[in-house]
């Protein structure tokens, strides 16, 4: 398999859109944190992402077909350290999530998880000799995503283990989904949500994730907790207006936590619709190209692990955004390349890397 | 079925991408329907929205002695409030608000910037103890300056005329270099803090928690709706060992002089009266002490706001013979050390001369304690060696820190052949030990240092470490006052001790060194002291200028057998010891007094005043005293509700 690789078929395009996002979140960093005691986290984030771009080259020399061949066992360690942090992990506001590393650096493993299983996934579907899914493979596939999900929302870290939704979603839909097995899930999923919110006997969400999950529809009753968090965002992003303001809510500290998973609404303020619209327009570039490069990729595992990037990528915009304009509720899930926080800057880096490594191997067979 | 390397279903590719469209619509459809369709409504939910987070004060906790006398007080004041959540340029008005509080305006911009870095609803302090027209000025300008308001502060009140200042200490905002240190890490910048003495060492127990208000306000600075509350915690109070009857005695003592007087019970290592002169009034630092105010304090040749009980390190003259005379017994040459004084003698080559210039005689260990004979103590060194004095010395505590719970003492200096190599590089000479054989010379310490050796001595050689605070007193989880619980035991023969005090007592008696201090009725066992500051040569050519004058040094305790209550004083520029005994006289007097106005025995005490009924037996006036002439009767007397003639507080405090 080994053939002429070149840093020439590299995608410098997508580069250049990605780094034009970043750009704008260390901006927006630098703005919001200006007067607290957060000062100075932009710089922070400009390491973080420099390390991103040169782990993203490291990883795109590594033959992304070689990391397939050996997923079994990357799963298994991905498992292993979901299991690690809920025995030994570092509680930190209520949550077990990180892991403390030598040298102080705290690791969160489920963020490499979500790249783990992108891997599998495109790895699983790939290996497929059927159009048509059947309902063992379904069943299959479902099991991989499922293990690490229930895993990490054991930790309690709801919003991470959604996100991995999307990527066994992505891989049904890709892999020859039949339109009775979309329907099965959809009732399947229906009762499930029905059963969680409206019997008290399941017990799978803590109180305080069923609270967050509805409270967003009437943020008047609950006008100091996470209710309080999305009126104040629809507050920010609402007096940005067409040209955007001076951005009272976001240095008048009304904004809960504006460079992390508020970020977007710090930008929406103080840029206005015109701004907002304009990085909205960004991540559709970034999409699309992504996309393109799954159309273009040597083989089916090519796209399988494209199209996760993608579907990971698009379900982060939709619910942090959505959260952002009070669509969908509070779940602590960051807008990706823009947000503040070393472990979500890598992870989208080494995504970004195995798709780079794709498109360089496209004409390798 | 299809091979490996078949291609995904391109409809489904597009599909996803048709996918990925309608989720940007529906986001974008999102910010078009809150940034531009209902814009207005959230720019008015913006200006409305402002949180103000107003702090309630905690007051510090008061001071008491050890009867539970008020000694530091808080009254209400009034502090000028700058809210910044206003939209108002706060630089504008600067001017105004500066014209209106008596303030540089300046200043008032330094201070806008200074805390430019806290949230904005989090508002600053202008200026502290407002003056009624500053108030009535805030009062009159409502509407034109909205960001002015005012908070009911607890202020410190601090005795008048820096009574017991040192100890006390004073607080003060606390300073960037202190935030920077890790035990005031938890403060935040305009908290009230203690700056020295108790105050400091102190500041967890007397500070409180800041409780706050937090109000939604409009735009144009009206609160429109409580939030929520939390009430502020007051510190506790502390208690204090001092007895302010005996402080006050030892104020008085002291008055107009440059020096220090502490008192202690040798039992327990409580400080029952600790005075430094001259004293500075804490009352002016509570507010804003000006610049020229505090040059002029800082720059003042008798240091006033040094603590000299902890913080002067001096010769100890001739009270340091009691060291010595201890160093001796124990090392079995002084009980029969005989010494025939003319005046002066002579060692290495070097004549060293007595106070007495025309020489005591024969003398013993006895008479040269009570007659303080520098030839005897000459000898005694010289046969002793430096090593064995400063072992003797350094047991019994000097040159190192007493471990008493007031911040920044001083150690001092014991100095011995290692020292002097040490710091120096330099061979120790013989020559200097004959010098601290009589407390001169290298040896240099603090009154509560001395105080706690001779403590020590008067207990046969139990040495308790010296505080201000009874440890059992403190509250729950304060653990940091266990040390003072300790006693540490130093070796002192008991016949050697019988000998030393009893010479001790003969000090204030006729023939001693200080027969002036003596009181009739109190057996008081001392040593006087004094000490060159510089050689009497050089004093000589500067005409005896009362700069170089001698320090007086006291030490004494009474009872002479099991004593309870030492003190020590240090009278600087008081030319001689016996000056220096009649001030520590002062102080034994009144807690003599004390001591003998407080009933022991009474069949019955009534609690609060009212009558007793007594008999007695007396004569007609104008009798010649016969038989005949006697009645007997009963009487009734209305008692006082209170004890007259002790103090009820410390001078300044109402109450």
């Amino acid at each position: 398999m080994s053939r002429y690789v070149s840093f020439r078929d590299f995608d410098w395009l997508l580069l250049v859109f990605v780094l034009m996002i970043c750009g704008l979140g260390v901006m927006e960093i630098h703005s919001a944190t200006m007067h607290t005691k957060f000062a100075g986290s932009h710089l922070r984030q400009i390491y973080w992402v420099l390390g991103g771009v040169g782990a993203m080259f490291l990883i795109s020399a590594v033959n992304y077909q070689v990391l397939l061949e050996r997923i079994h066992w990357f799963y298994i360690a991905a498992v292993a350290s979901l299991v690690a942090v809920l025995l030994f992990g570092q509680k930190f506001l209520g949550a077990k999530r990180w892991i403390k590393m030598p040298g102080g650096n705290h690791f969160q493993p489920s963020e490499w998880v979500k790249l783990i299983l992108i891997l599998a996934i495109a790895k699983f579907f790939a290996d497929l000799r059927h159009r048509e899914l059947s309902w063992p493979d379904f069943m299959k596939a479902g099991a991989i995503v499922a293990i690490p999900m229930l895993l990490v929302m054991k930790q309690p870290d709801l919003g991470t283990a959604l996100t991995y939704v999307p990527i066994a979603v992505m891989g049904v839909f890709l892999g020859g989904l039949q339109w009775k097995q979309g329907l099965a899930v959809a009732v399947l999923a229906g009762v499930a949500a029905g059963a969680v919110f409206f019997i008290p006997q399941v017990h799978i969400l803590k109180s305080f994730q069923k609270q967050r999950l509805t409270s967003f529809q009437h943020p008047e009753d609950d006008p100091q907790g996470s209710g309080y968090q999305v009126e104040q965002s629809k507050i920010a992003v609402g007096s940005g207006g067409l040209w955007g303001g001076k951005g009272s809510q976001t240095h008048g500290a009304f904004l809960p936590v504006p460079q992390t998973d508020f970020i977007f609404a710090a930008f929406a303020e103080e840029h206005g619709f015109v701004g907002a619209l304009g990085v909205l327009l960004l991540y559709f570039i970034v999409l699309m190209r992504l996309t393109q490069n799954a159309q273009t990729a040597p083989d089916r595992a090519g796209t399988f692990v494209v199209m996760g990037v993608v579907a990971v990528l698009s379900f982060h915009i939709l619910v942090n955004v959505g959260m952002v304009v009070g669509f969908m509720p509070v779940t602590g899930i960051p807008l990706p390349l823009m947000s503040y926080g070393g472990s979500s800057v890598l992870f989208m880096f080494l995504a970004l890397g195995m798709v780079m490594n794709v498109r360089m191997r496209r004409f390798v067979n | 079925m299809f091979s490996r390397d078949d291609k995904v279903s391109p409809i489904r590719l597009t599909a996803a991408q048709y996918m990925i469209l309608a989720i940007f619509l529906v986001l974008a459809y999102g910010l078009w329907k809150l940034q531009v369709m209902e814009s207005g409504y959230y720019a008015s939910a913006a200006e409305k929205n402002r949180i103000r987070n107003v702090p309630i004060l905690a007051p510090r906790g008061k001071i008491l002695d050890r009867e539970g006398r008020i000694i530091v007080d808080n009254y209400p004041s009034f502090s000028a409030l700058l809210l910044r959540d206003s939209s108002r340029d706060l630089n504008a008005d600067a001017d105004l608000i500066a014209q209106g509080l008596h303030l540089d305006p300046n200043e008032v911009r330094t201070r806008i910037r200074h805390f430019a870095a806290i949230p904005q609803y989090q508002p600053i302090f202008l200026k502290e103890d407002i003056t009624p027209d500053e108030l009535a000025f805030i009062d009159a300008h409502r509407n034109e300056l909205p960001e002015l308001d005012t908070i009911v502060a607890h202020r410190r009140l601090y005795p008048r005329n820096g009574f017991m200042a040192h100890l006390i200490g004073y607080v003060g905002e606390v300073t960037e270099d202190m935030l920077n240190q890790p035990q005031f890490e938890l403060y935040s910048p305009g908290d009230v803090v203690g700056v020295s003495g108790v105050e400091r060492q102190y500041n967890n127990v007397l500070m409180g928690t800041n409780g706050a208000r937090r109000a939604l306000v409009n735009s144009h600075g009206r609160e429109v709706g409580l939030l929520g509350e939390t009430d502020a915690i007051p510190g506790k109070q502390l208690k204090l060992t001092v007895d302010v009857d005996l402080q006050i005695a030892a104020e008085e003592a002291l008055e107009g002089k440059n020096g220090a007087i502490v008192a202690m019970d040798p039992r327990t290592g409580e400080i029952l009266a600790m005075a430094s002169g001259p004293s500075f009034d804490p009352n002016d630092f509570a507010v804003h002490v000006s610049r020229d105010q505090w040059n002029k304090l800082v720059t003042d040749p008798d240091k006033p706001l040094l603590n000299k009980a902890i913080q002067a390190q001096l010769a100890p003259g001739s009270t340091f013979k009691i060291i010595m005379a201890v160093a001796g017994w124990q090392e079995g040459i002084a009980q029969t050390l005989h010494v025939n004084c003319i005046g002066s003698a002579e060692f290495y080559g070097r004549r060293f001369g007595c106070w007495e210039k025309g020489g005591h005689g024969e003398v013993d260990l006895d008479r040269a304690i009570y007659q303080s004979c520098d030839v005897f103590f000459y000898t005694l060194a010289e046969k002793l060696g430096i090593d064995r004095i400063a072992k003797y010395a350094t047991d019994l505590g000097l040159g190192q820190k007493t471990g008493i719970d007031l911040p920044n003492e001083v150690a001092g200096v014991m100095p011995s052949e290692e020292w002097k190599i040490r710091n120096f590089k330099q061979k120790w000479f013989a020559g200097e030990t004959i010098s601290v054989g009589i407390g001169q010379g290298a040896v240099a310490i603090t009154p509560v240092q001395l105080l706690r050796a001779i403590s020590a001595i008067s207990m046969g050689g139990r040495m308790v470490v010296p505080h201000v605070i009874n440890p059992t007193d403190m509250p729950p989880g304060y653990v940091e006052t266990q040390q003072y619980a300790e006693v540490k035991n130093v070796k002192i023969d008991p016949t050697g001790w019988n000998a030393i005090t009893d010479a001790m007592g003969k000090v204030l008696l006729p023939g001693g060194t200080a027969p002036s201090a003596h009181v009739p009725g109190i057996d008081i066992a001392g040593k006087t002291g004094s000490a060159q500051i510089v050689s009497l040569a050089t004093r000589a050519k500067f005409k005896n200028s009362e700069d170089l004058a001698q320090n007086g040094w006291f030490v004494g305790f009474t009872p002479r057998r099991n004593p309870d209550i030492v003190v020590c004083v240090l009278f600087q520029g008081g030319e001689h010891g016996k000056l220096a005994a009649r001030l520590a006289t002062q102080v034994i007097e009144a807690y003599v007094d004390k001591q003998r106005r407080t009933p022991t025995k009474m069949v019955e005490k009534p609690k609060s005043g009212g009558t007793v009924d007594i008999g007695g037996l007396w004569t007609d006036p104008d009798s010649d005293g016969g038989r005949e002439k006697l009645h007997g009767g009963r009487f009734v007397l209305d008692l006082p509700k209170k004890p007259l003639a002790v103090a009820i507080a410390a001078p300044g405090m109402h109450q």
